[in-house]
């Protein structure tokens, strides 16, 4: 297998964007990325793209093609394959693009994630969210996507003594890093009065425990790690990558406060990269909700199963804590369009490692994590990076 | 998704809770599954429907507020993850109360109720939802 | 029909109530008075996921939880109801898959306004009493609509009971029924048609009383009982002004009705009227209590039906499901705006 190293990336800007289509989106952050690393269309010999559900967010599907021919690359016949795992098509776009270029098949490779959402109403929005989960036994019963993981929040203030308040620190910390990033959806502070007087989603989440809906696209492209120094002087090499899968329904899991697809791909990243949870300085982690990042946080290893909520309290995954933990601002503050924040994660660890996240970034980063997930956890996937 | 026989194929297990047990482990599983997930291929032929009673206690709840169209007007309403006496969980409504009537550990049964309509003019969907039993067995009722 | 009875029963009543004055408030009405007049002093109201379907069910349910009669021994299932969910499509199909009865077994919906309930369950004593069947069930369930401001609306409300009819181990014979039907237009909803219409004072003498108290009559008559010899009775009360007049002009005190007269606390259910009093009846009656059960439907017509219970009631598992004290105990009152909402009485923009 080969190494392989991601050498150039590109993000649009995340929001509500009103004047952009899918396939604006979708050039966009490609142009930015091919231009990172300095190279030119007729180079790139494969196109992934992630992608939840442009069949009911735009109703097109067979985005792949479109976003190969919008790009100019189709005039090329090269292959563009459309990803998708719901939230975790963007991490999984990303895997694909690596095993094509670690098996040899190809050697410079485009991997996108794009999601347009708000061309439909929120209700709308909510539901294609939701059938993420399992349509014929939680959502048919009721279940929203949020309640699945107010389910989960209720389970584990329960079992743990997590807090209110707790959750609440999760959204304050990433909208304090998302001020600081200008891409980010939300670029404002705020403290935890807001979130506990937002209203009531699904207690105890209120509309500051949960990522917006939003417009966007990211980027990375790919090539052999031998190759990388012809493009640029600081390649970032993905060193580790671990997917897995659990039952679609929450209710079939063996604990529904902990995520088993992340505690199996973790390790299988780890075991892949040769590293341990104490290696890694910086993480972007799926906070899709608040509960979210405290879940993913114990089962990635960071913090003992139970005690994620006081580690977000204590400041421990700051910009300054022990483990950074959403640089970017997160699902929360960056902005969750679906099938991008699994790209987006790789761009924001890429400018970590790179020493080129401004005000955000964490002091001498070397080894980066990702981990995204689709649904309330049936699929999972975990990157590691590392500077060369 | 507008679908008459998707639905109707699930009504056994939408009316009247019927699962499935694998002989080959004994476990009981709802929702109801192909094969089981523990066993595989040596459940095959070794598995049966079966029905839950339908009773359990809460495992986990939620009160819903931001929903979709189909329980606007039951806003807020009650999500809960219920445990069966059979051991399987399962997702569903818990009616005719308010969360603040409601721990984890309630105890509850099935019922059966509309789960959502395709429009004024659609088929109607009916299966289980939940309500609280009250430790002498009678129905649930406010104070 | 000798021999053929009620072999269970169960019933079903809302959690949810509003009062008259709540009604009256938004209708510049003195609800208290008009609750006063109806003697009615709270209606049931059905949740937003209630229908006809979903109260049979559960009173069906009730009923079968009571007796270890094997469903698919269910040979037929009538619900009787004015409220179907379906202009076209059975409710009792899916009562029959709920509690087990299908697919050996006829079905069918009646409606004959309030009675339809009562005119499935002689439906089912012919089909037991021929032989054809070894059981049937008849239900009288409804979630009867009231226009807003209209008189109704003080009063018509939601509930059933279920009954299953054999000729095995009867808790309570129906030793006679009598019906009494003419064409009388007292009061009609027309298909697609939202909310009934009704004629007014119309509905009382000539509608009512003329069938209820023919329908009492006739059945004295062939029996060649009298009012004394019941230890309860139950009517028809579309309000509780009705009944209590038409058991008086009959020969019957308010004792024997007194069980059996649950509309002050739910209102007028409808097809669910006499079934859910025949069923607080048979929450408490003791073998070789008699009962006197007469069923009114507009348009119009009354049946009715002598009953005696039998020893087996010292033996029947009543408590294996909520009599109809603890389905009416504790409820939910709502206020006037959320009960439109439940009722759908609030427009919403609809795609």
């Amino acid at each position: 297998m080969r190494r392989v190293a991601v050498i150039g990336v590109g993000i649009t800007e995340f929001g509500e964007l009103w004047d952009s289509s899918f396939r604006k989106l979708g050039i966009g952050a490609g142009l930015s990325a091919v231009s990172d690393a300095g190279i030119y269309s007729d180079q790139i010999e494969a196109l992934f793209v992630g992608n939840m559900s442009a069949g009911r967010f735009i109703r097109q599907e067979h985005v792949a093609a479109l976003i190969a021919d919008y790009s100019g690359i189709a005039r090329d016949n090269i292959p563009a394959t459309r990803v998708e795992a719901a939230g975790a098509s963007g991490g999984l776009a990303l895997r694909q693009g690596l095993m094509a270029v670690a098996s040899s098949l190809h050697d410079i490779v485009v991997v996108g994630g794009a999601e347009k959402m708000t061309d439909v109403s929120d209700v709308e929005s909510s539901m294609i969210q939701s059938s993420a989960a399992d349509q014929e036994w939680e959502t048919e019963l009721g279940a929203t996507f949020s309640g699945l993981h107010a389910l989960m929040a209720t389970r584990h203030m329960h079992d743990y003594g997590t807090t209110r308040e707790q959750l609440a620190d999760v959204a304050v910390k990433n909208h304090r890093h998302g001020a600081l990033n200008p891409k980010a959806q939300f670029r404002r502070e705020i403290n935890r009065n807001v979130v506990l007087r937002s209203p009531m989603v699904a207690s105890p989440l209120r509309v500051f425990d949960c990522a917006p809906s939003s417009d966007g696209a990211a980027a990375v492209v790919l090539c052999p790690l031998d190759m990388a120094k012809k493009f640029t002087d600081s390649p970032i090499e993905i060193v580790g990558s671990g997917q897995a899968s659990d039952s679609l329904g929450l209710h079939h899991r063996k604990d529904i406060c902990t995520m088993g697809a992340t505690r199996a791909a973790t390790q299988r990243a780890l075991k892949m990269a040769g590293l341990s949870q104490k290696d890694v300085d910086v993480a972007e982690v799926h906070d899709n909700y608040t509960i979210s990042e405290i879940i993913a946080i114990e089962d990635l290893g960071f913090f003992p199963k139970g005690e994620g909520g006081k580690a977000t309290e204590e400041g421990l995954t700051s910009l300054d804590g022990d483990v950074a933990v959403n640089t970017s601002g997160g699902l929360k503050a960056r902005g969750d369009p679906i099938g991008a924040t699994g790209v987006a994660q790789a761009v924001e660890i890429v400018s970590q490692l790179r020493g080129k996240a401004d005000k955000r970034q964490v002091k001498d980063a070397d080894v980066g994590l990702t981990q995204n997930v689709g649904g309330t956890g049936a699929t999972v996937v975990v990157h590691l990076f590392r500077r060369v | 998704m507008a679908s008459a026989p998707r639905y109707w194929r699930e009504n056994p297990s939408r009316y009247n809770m019927v699962g499935f047990k694998c002989n080959n482990c004994g476990k009981f599983y709802f929702p109801p599954r192909i094969i089981c997930p523990l066993c595989h291929r040596k459940s095959v032929g070794k598995t049966e429907p079966v029905k839950m009673k339908g009773t359990g206690a809460i495992f986990s709840f939620t009160e819903v507020h931001e929903g979709m169209d189909e329980h606007n007007l039951q806003k807020p309403y009650i999500l809960a993850m219920v445990e069966l006496d059979e051991g399987a969980k399962v997702t569903g409504q818990v009616i005719d109360c308010d969360a603040s009537d409601l721990s984890i550990g309630t105890k509850v049964r099935a019922t059966l109720r509309k789960l959502s309509e395709e429009g004024s003019a659609g088929v109607i969907h009916y299966g289980y939802k939940f309500v609280p039993l009250r430790e002498n067995g009678e129905r649930p009722r406010d104070e | 029909m000798k021999g053929v009875g009620i072999v269970s029963y169960g019933a079903y009543v809302p959690h949810f109530r509003i009062v008259p004055d709540e009604i009256g408030k938004v209708w510049g009405v003195d609800g208290k008075a008009m609750g006063k007049g109806l003697m009615i002093s709270s209606k049931s109201v059905p949740a937003p996921d209630e229908d006809t379907i979903t109260i049979s069910v559960e009173a069906a349910r009730n009923m079968m939880s009571r007796c270890a009669v094997d469903p698919k021994d269910i040979g037929a299932l009538y619900v009787g109801s004015e409220s179907h969910p379906y202009a076209v499509k059975p409710s009792g199909t899916i009562v029959a898959e709920a509690i087990e009865a299908s697919p050996d077994l006829t079905v069918a919906d009646f409606e004959f306004a309030c009675k339809a309930g009562t005119a499935a369950m002689q439906a089912c004593m012919g089909l037991v009493g021929a032989g054809m069947v070894k059981y049937a069930v008849a239900i009288g369930a409804d979630t009867s609509q009231g226009a807003p401001g209209d008189a109704l609306e003080y009063s018509a409300s939601a509930g059933g009971a279920a009954f299953l009819i054999g000729a095995q181990k009867v808790i309570a014979t129906i030793d006679t029924t009598y019906s009494y039907t003419t064409d009388t237009p007292d009061f009609w909803r027309r298909e697609g048609r939202v909310y009934p219409r009704h004629g007014g004072r119309f509905t009382g003498e000539p509608a009512y009383f003329k069938h209820v108290l023919s329908g009492g009559k006739g059945l004295l008559e062939r029996t060649g009982m009298s009012p004394e010899d019941y230890t309860y009775a139950v009517f028809h009360q579309p309000n509780g002004k009705f009944p209590t007049r038409a058991a008086k002009q009959l020969g019957f005190s308010a004792e024997q009705i007194k069980t059996g007269l649950l509309v002050s606390q739910i209102g007028n259910t409808y097809s669910g009227a006499v079934p859910l009093g025949l069923a607080a009846i048979l929450d408490e009656a003791k073998p070789g209590d008699r009962i006197f059960a007469v069923a009114y439907g507009s348009g119009a017509g009354s049946d009715a039906f002598d009953i005696t219970v039998t020893d087996e009631m010292a033996t029947f598992k009543r408590d294996a499901a909520p009599t109809l004290n603890e389905l009416m105990a504790n409820p939910k009152y709502l206020d006037y705006a959320t009960y439109a909402k439940f009722k759908g009485k609030i427009a919403k923009e609809r795609d």
